[in-house]
């Protein structure tokens, strides 16, 4: 029995993934239909594999069925245990597979070609683009996983001459893929493809790790343009039509994080914007001299127990300490009482777009609870308590009201509206990006030290405890 | 119109494409998102069965697909299951 499918049996299998896809995406506009988008997504994946294996070109089977395996089963031991917090790292290793896979399959595919004898400089040309984006995908995505894991201090790395270094190797990877695409020399492949693997590493350590939204968002577009190149070398409309996708998807997202920042692109990528945030401090004295109230954790639900409303502004400090789970504790004593919980969502908190709505949801948080930014800043105004948990930047007025300050312009959250402000805090210092928050010295905000879990269990604790 | 050209074409058609759903999907599933365009852009595992199971493929070329279609595996098994796992955990209030 013959299942080869015909090229045109296939082209129209491609273009039904295609089709798949994109209702794929079109899914993630409501949480509602989003479990239905991700099958369609897994369909569409499988009916492209499927036509693939199935068409002529695919001859031997072994070494597919083998490495395939292996690699189904590490995706999915991988993605049955890791934890929620560690989702941007995760992110950030998966985008690294899809630049290499590009990069291995640009450079099999001349190899093949040039067996077969069918090079041509247009295919060579496109070859270079898959192996350029492809390689810089792989090595930026392995340093942001690098410094989202610890492994490599999240400060960003910086000497003289930076970005005079970056412009050169970016213009002698050009010229050798042109003198690649001409000649088809094989010294010019392979040093265009060790000066795109460094070019990765040097566009990334500038960057520094709370900008991990803004790398996060730009490594998925790249490596969607590096299948969109992959696509062009092969002539397959499919994996142009999905990496043209993924490219968008990445770009709107870095988008949206550097207007979240009121920066712009350029400033995130060659800024060097940010601090590790690693010194340490003593919370209580240099609070006390710079005239900030702290409070305890009773003063807090004190005036919790009987609010109206309480909004919750919770940042990566919250994914830190883990105190999700305790917050969805305090919310439900809370709402017991009668008190409205909304949480407050900045859209860069976290270390990746969506970080915090995640955490959220993982607490068993319904999703109606949690808000964007536009949505839930008027309601500040009306609020009792403004809870701040491990989020500092976010709620600064410095933002609105200091001209001179570097993140002056930024949208944020106006938690210093609401009657009450409590600071959940590690220490005094400051946020990302070493500014002052002016939030700390206004009348109606107090300080609360210590762990964020163990403050919010004990705030938890009390409220069960404290019954009228 | 040669097929690059054509290529060319789809390309930035699709673009728009992209453009106008992805402005469409909720701020709050920005994560999913990532997560999701991780696991189709795994689409680069047809690239590498093209590479690997071309049966004149030597030694050296089917290493690198063999490599490649086992990482692209990881990207699509592992991102199609993690946006699972994260999308069930999106509950409205009971």
């Amino acid at each position: 029995m013959d299942l080869t499918l015909t090229p045109n049996q296939q082209a129209i299998a491609y273009l039904v993934s295609a089709v798949l896809f994109i209702f794929a995406l079109k899914g993630l506009t409501h949480p509602a239909t989003a479990r239905r988008g991700n099958l369609f997504g897994m369909l569409g994946m499988a009916l492209a594999i499927g036509a693939t294996l199935l068409g002529a070109e695919v001859q031997s089977y072994w070494g597919i069925a083998i490495a395939g395996s292996i690699g189904a089963v590490i995706g999915i031991v991988v993605a049955l245990r890791i934890q929620m917090t560690a989702m941007p790292q995760l992110v950030a290793a998966l985008h690294s597979f899809v630049g290499m896979a590009a990069v291995l399959v640009a450079i099999g595919t001349f190899i093949n070609r040039h067996q077969a004898g069918t090079l041509n400089a247009v295919l060579m040309g496109e070859l270079s683009a898959g192996i350029v984006i492809g390689a810089i995908t792989f090595t930026g995505s392995v340093i942001a996983f690098a410094k989202l894991q610890g492994i490599m201090s999240g400060a960003p790395i910086k000497f003289a001459g930076q970005h005079a270094l970056n412009a050169l190797i970016a213009v002698a990877t050009i010229a050798l893929a042109v003198h690649f695409a001409m000649t088809g020399s094989v010294w010019a492949l392979i040093l265009m493809t060790l000066l795109a693997f460094v070019l990765g590493g040097t566009l990334i350590i500038p960057i520094g790790g709370a900008d991990m939204p803004v790398v996060i968002s730009l490594l998925n577009s790249y490596s969607g343009w590096a299948a969109a190149a992959t696509g062009f070398t092969l002539h397959n409309n499919l994996l142009i039509i999905v990496g043209a996708l993924v490219g968008f998807s990445g770009a709107i997202l870095s988008y949206i994080m550097c207007r979240a920042m009121n920066r712009s692109i350029i400033n995130v990528v060659f800024g060097g914007f940010g601090t590790d945030g690693s010194s340490a401090d003593s919370a209580g004295a240099v609070a006390a001299e710079k005239g900030v109230k702290s409070a305890s954790v009773e003063d807090a639900v004190y005036w919790m127990e009987d609010a109206n409303k309480v909004i919750i502004v919770p940042g990566y400090g919250m994914a830190v300490a883990q105190a999700q789970h305790s917050l969805k504790e305090m919310m439900e004593l809370l709402e017991a009482r009668g008190v409205e919980v909304k949480f407050a969502i900045h859209p860069v908190a976290g270390r990746m777009p969506g970080h915090m709505n995640v955490l959220l949801a993982e607490a068993d948080i319904p999703y109606d609870h949690v808000l964007e930014m536009d949505e839930i800043n008027p309601e500040f105004q009306g609020a009792d308590v403004a809870l701040v948990v491990g989020a500092n930047d976010v709620v600064n007025p410095a933002a609105k009201e200091d001209k001179t300050s570097p993140i002056y312009g930024m949208p944020i959250l106006e938690a210093g509206k609401a009657r009450q402000v409590y600071f959940l805090k590690r220490s005094m210092r400051p946020g990302y990006s070493g500014v002052d928050n002016l939030l700390f010295y206004q009348d109606n905000t107090s300080l609360i030290f210590g762990d964020a879990k163990d403050t919010i269990e004990g705030m938890a604790s009390a409220l069960k405890g404290g019954g009228h | 119109m040669s097929e690059s050209i054509l290529a060319l074409y789809v390309f930035v058609l699709a673009c728009f494409i992209g453009y106008y759903v992805i402005w469409g999907v909720t701020p709050s599933l920005h994560t999913p998102l990532v997560a999701l365009t991780n696991a189709i852009s795994g689409i680069v595992l047809v690239g590498a069965l093209l590479v690997t199971g071309l049966e004149e493929a030597g030694f050296l070329a089917s290493g690198m697909g063999f490599l490649a279609v086992l990482l692209a595996s990881i990207n699509v098994f592992g991102g199609f299951l993690v946006t699972h796992r994260m999308l069930s955990m999106f509950k409205k209030k009971k």
